[in-house]
C-alpha cells in the first residue's frame, strides 16, 4: 500500500516522539495529506483554543503518492488551526522535502505542546530525536539548512524550517522547505514558532511502495503523457511558470492594484513571465535563469532567478547574488501590482527576501499595499514608519520594509500584523483585503465573479487554490464559463472545492488539474491504494473535508456573517477594462451555494448533509 | 550499435524521475536512495546534474575486483555486477574515479548502472529529454548539429 501506516507523534513539552499506526479507517474516509491531517486535527484540538497556545496542534502530514513516481508526486502539507486567521489551516509544498518524510517512513507527524526551549527535530528513518536549536533559532531559513547539515554532515538531508519572521510572530509567517519552497498561507510558520520548534531535518532511504506497480506505471505513464500534451502544462507553465498570467490577468481586468483600488496595472508587463526572459540593459542577462522542478514533477514550472548585481537593492550584498526561488505569479502579483511597484528586480529580491526569512508574499504585498493606501490618506505617517516615504510605487520603500518585517523591526512589526489588524489598528477596517482575516489572492472577483464566491466561503480565508474557478471563467478548462455572471457559478465554486479538496489529499500538485481530471487521479490512486478509488468517491472524500473543515470552523465561532467580501468589492464598480462597471455579486450566489452544500440558510451544515458525509 | 547513457544537465529540471525510475526497474521500489543515478543540484548556480557511470572501456572497477564479480555484457557493453559473486570489498569503489559504483549496506554487495539490460528505465521516465540512449560513437551529435546549424549562411561560411 501506498501510505507509511505510521504517524510519528511529537510531544514538545514532554520531549517525546512515539510511532503509532496510521488510522487505516480514517484514510478510507479522508483519503490523506489535506483531508486525513484535518480530521487527526478536528478529533484532537479544540477549535476554540489560541492558536498560538500549546494546545494547537501542528501536522506535517504527506498523500499516499507523495513519493511514488506520479508525476507531481512530492508534495506536503502542513495543517494547523491558523495564526493569521483563526481558522482551520492547511499550507500545500512542494520541493523535496515531503518525498524524503515519505522515504522516511512517515505519512504524518504530529507537533503538540510547546518546547520549554527552542528545538529542532531530527529524523532519520524509524529514529527522531528532539534536539537543541541553540544557535540555529534566530537564523534565516537558508542560513538554518546550511548549519543542520553542517552539524549532521550530511548534504542529502531534507529541511522544512521557519525563518526569522516564524520566531519573531509575524502573522503570516510560512514553513519554508528546500530554501525556496513554501507551506506559505495562514500563518502555519507562526504557529510553528509558537512551539519553540525551529526545524524538521528528515533523511529517509526506506522507499515507497504501491499496492500493484503495474497498473499504477501504467497509470501514471498516461498521465504524464497528458500533462505533457496539454498547452497549459505541457508549455505554458514550464516556459513562464505561473507568472504565465500577469498578462493575461491583467487584460482580463482582473488584476487587484494598489490595495484592489484598480482592477488593471499600467507596470504589468515590465513584471510578467514574458519580462523575465528578456536581457536586462544593465547586463544583458535575463532575471530567468531556468525553471526547477519539484520532486518528481514532469511540469517544472518553478523559477529560479539570479538578482543584477548592480540593481539598488543587492549592489554592496553579494550574498544575494546566487540563483535563488525567482518569482511566481502571486508574490509578483502581491509584492508588485499590489503595491504599485513595477521594478522587476526588486521584487525577485522581496521575494528572496520572503524566502529568507519565512514569509508569505502575498499577505505581506496586500498589507504593504494596504499601510500605502493609509500613508497617502495620511492615517500613517512617516512618524509610524520610521522616515519612509511609503507611497505607492516606491521599490525602496518596498524593499525596506519588507525586510524590517522579516527580521521584526521597527515598521516591520505593524506590517507583521497582517492587513485586518493592521487596518482594524489604525482605524480603518474596510481598507483590509481580507477574508475570515486572510489577504486576496491575485484575481479581482470584479472582474471573475465566482472567485467571489471562492474567496467568501473558503474554510482557510481567502485563497484561489480552494476552487480555482479562474479556470473554467478565464481559461475555459475544464469548460469556459462567462465570468461577468453569476449563475451557475455557485455549482462550480462546489464542484472545484470538492475536486480541490481531494487532490490536495493525493500527494499531488492542483497544478496538474489544468490538465487532469478526477478520472486520472482515481486511476492513480486505484492502483496505488487499497479501497476501490473511484472519480465519484473521490469527489464524495472532498465533499466530507469540505464540511469537515466548515464544521471546525463552526466551532471555533465562525458564521455565515464571515462568508463575505470587503465593501470595496461589493460597492466600487471595476474602473477599467473588460469589467467596468462591474461589483462582485456575491448575494446572488451565496444563498444557492449553501442550498447545494446542504447546509441551512445560515451557513451550517444540515443533519441530514452531515449523517451522509459519516460526520 | 553500441549505445551509451547521453547527459545533457542544460535540459534536467531536477525532479527526480531518474532516480525512481531506477530504483524501481532494479530493487522494485520507488527509493532514490537506491538509484544508480543521481541528480546533484547545485543550487546557487541552478545547475541540475544527473550523473552515473559512464562504462569506460577499461574499467577500473572491473580491473580491481579480486573475485571477478563485474563482468561486461557483451550486448550492451555495461560492466554489470553479478551480486552472487560480489563478497562486498568494496575495492572497485576506490578504484572507480567517479564515484559511480557505490556500496549498499543493507546487502552488503556493490551496485551500479548496468544499463538496464540495453532499455535504461532513467532515459525513458526523464521528461525533458536530459538523458537520452544514443549511438555511443557519436555522444557529441547533437552539440555538433548545433554548430552545424550556425554555418547554413550558405556560400559563403568560412570556419
Amino acid at each position: 500500500m501506498s501510505w507509511a501506516g505510521k504517524v510519528l507523534r511529537v510531544n514538545l513539552t514532554n520531549g517525546t516522539c512515539k510511532s503509532e499506526p496510521l488510522n487505516m479507517e480514517w484514510a478510507q474516509q479522508y483519503l490523506g495529506q489535506r483531508g486525513l491531517a484535518s480530521k487527526y486535527l478536528a478529533e484532537e484540538v479544540d477549535p476554540k483554543v489560541d492558536p498560538l497556545s500549546p494546545a494547537n496542534k501542528l501536522i506535517m502530514t504527506t498523500g499516499p503518492l507523495t513519493g511514488t513516481m506520479a508525476s507531481t508526486g512530492g508534495r506536503y502539507s502542513v495543517v494547523t488551526k491558523g495564526a493569521l486567521t483563526g481558522a482551520i489551516a492547511c499550507s500545500n509544498s512542494g520541493g523535496y522535502f515531503g518525498a524524503e518524510m515519505k522515504n522516511a517512513g512517515w505519512d504524518m507527524i504530529i507537533f503538540e505542546g510547546r518546547a520549554p526551549s527552542p528545538v529542532y527535530l531530527y529524523v532519520e528513518n524509524d529514529k527522531a530525536e528532539i534536539r537543541s536549536a541553540e544557535g540555529i533559532w534566530g537564523q534565516s531559513v537558508w542560513k538554518s539548512e546550511e548549519m543542520i547539515r553542517h552539524f549532521h554532515q550530511d548534504p542529502q538531508l531534507r529541511i522544512a524550517v521557519i525563518g526569522r519572521a516564524g520566531e519573531e510572530g509575524v502573522k503570516f509567517a510560512c514553513v519554508v522547505n528546500d530554501s525556496h519552497r513554501a507551506a506559505g498561507r495562514s500563518g502555519v510558520g507562526t504557529v510553528m514558532g509558537s512551539k519553540n520548534l525551529k526545524a524538521v531535518a528528515v533523511r529517509g532511504t526506506k522507499g515507497v511502495k504501491v499496492k500493484d506497480f503495474k497498473a499504477f506505471m501504467e497509470a501514471t505513464n498516461a498521465a504524464k503523457a497528458i500533462l505533457a500534451s496539454n498547452p497549459v502544462t505541457g508549455q505554458g507553465l514550464p516556459t513562464y511558470g505561473t507568472q504565465v498570467l500577469m498578462n493575461v490577468i491583467n487584460e482580463t481586468g482582473a488584476l487587484p492594484t494598489r490595495n484592489h483600488r484598480d482592477v488593471q496595472f499600467e507596470g504589468a508587463s515590465k513584471i510578467s513571465g514574458e519580462a523575465m526572459h528578456e536581457k536586462r540593459l544593465t547586463d544583458g542577462k535575463p532575471n530567468l535563469v531556468k525553471n526547477q522542478a519539484c520532486f518528481g514533477c514532469t511540469i517544472a514550472c518553478g523559477r529560479v532567478s539570479m538578482l543584477d548585481k548592480t540593481h539598488f537593492s543587492v549592489s554592496n550584498r553579494p550574498e544575494y547574488w546566487g540563483a535563488s526561488g525567482g518569482l511566481e505569479y502571486e508574490n509578483a502579483w502581491a509584492l508588485g501590482a499590489s503595491t504599485g511597484v513595477s521594478d522587476l528586480e526588486a521584487l525577485t529580491f522581496c521575494g528572496f527576501l520572503c524566502n529568507e526569512q519565512g514569509m508569505d508574499p502575498i499577505t505581506l504585498g496586500t498589507t504593504i499595499g494596504a499601510a500605502m493606501e493609509m500613508f497617502e490618506q495620511g492615517t500613517i505617517t512617516e512618524k509610524e514608519t520610521g522616515g519612509i516615504k511609503l507611497t505607492f510605487g516606491n521599490a525602496e520603500a518596498l524593499c525596506q520594509v519588507v525586510e524590517m518585517t522579516g527580521k521584526g523591526e521597527g515598521f516591520g512589526r505593524e506590517i507583521g500584523l497582517g492587513s485586518k489588524r493592521l487596518c482594524e489598528k489604525y482605524g480603518h477596517p474596510e481598507l483590509s483585503m481580507s477574508v475570515k482575516g486572510q489577504e486576496f489572492p491575485a484575481y479581482d472577483s470584479r472582474g471573475i465573479q465566482g472567485m467571489g464566491l471562492t474567496y467568501a466561503t473558503s474554510n482557510r480565508g481567502a485563497c484561489h487554490l480552494r476552487s480555482y474557478t479562474v479556470s473554467s471563467e478565464v481559461l475555459g478548462v475544464p469548460v469556459k464559463t462567462d465570468p461577468h455572471v453569476t449563475e451557475g457559478k455557485a455549482e462550480l465554486v462546489k464542484a472545484f472545492q470538492d475536486a480541490t479538496a481531494a487532490v490536495d489529499s493525493s500527494g499531488l500538485c492542483v497544478f496538474t488539474t489544468f490538465a487532469w481530471g478526477l478520472q486520472d487521479f482515481a486511476s492513480m490512486l486505484d492502483a496505488a491504494c487499497e479501497g476501490g478509488w473511484t472519480m465519484e468517491r473521490l469527489a464524495e472524500v472532498g465533499e466530507r473535508i469540505w464540511n469537515l473543515e466548515r464544521k471546525f470552523n463552526n466551532a471555533a465561532g465562525f458564521t455565515a456573517a464571515d462568508d463575505t467580501l470587503p465593501k470595496r468589492l461589493l460597492t466600487e464598480a471595476a474602473k477599467t477594462g473588460p469589467a467596468k462597471g462591474l461589483v462582485n455579486k456575491l448575494g446572488e450566489m451565496l444563498p444557492e451555494y449553501y442550498k447545494i452544500r446542504g447546509w441551512t440558510p445560515d451557513g451550517m451544515p444540515t443533519n441530514e448533509t452531515l449523517a451522509r458525509l459519516g460526520l | 550499435m553500441q549505445r551509451s547513457l547521453h547527459i545533457d544537465p542544460n535540459k534536467c529540471t531536477g525532479c527526480r524521475q531518474c532516480e525512481m525510475a531506477c530504483s524501481y526497474e532494479q530493487e522494485g521500489i520507488f527509493n532514490p536512495s537506491k538509484s544508480r543515478i543521481r541528480v546533484f543540484m547545485f543550487d546557487a548556480e541552478a545547475r541540475f546534474v544527473p550523473y552515473t557511470c559512464t562504462q569506460c572501456a577499461e574499467a577500473w572497477c572491473m580491473l580491481a575486483c579480486p573475485v571477478d564479480a563485474i563482468k561486461v555484457d557483451l550486448n550492451t557493453g555495461a560492466k554489470v555486477v553479478h551480486e552472487n559473486l560480489c563478497v562486498g570489498c568494496k575495492v572497485c569503489t576506490i578504484a572507480c574515479p567517479f564515484g559511480t559504483i557505490n556500496y549498499m549496506s543493507d546487502r552488503g554487495k556493490v551496485m551500479k548502472c548496468d544499463l538496464c539490460g540495453g532499455d535504461p528505465a532513467c532515459a525513458k521516465a526523464c521528461p525533458t529529454q536530459a538523458i537520452t540512449y544514443i549511438d555511443a560513437d557519436w555522444t557529441g551529435l547533437e552539440r555538433m548539429r548545433v554548430w552545424a546549424k550556425k554555418t547554413d549562411a550558405g556560400a559563403t561560411a568560412t570556419h
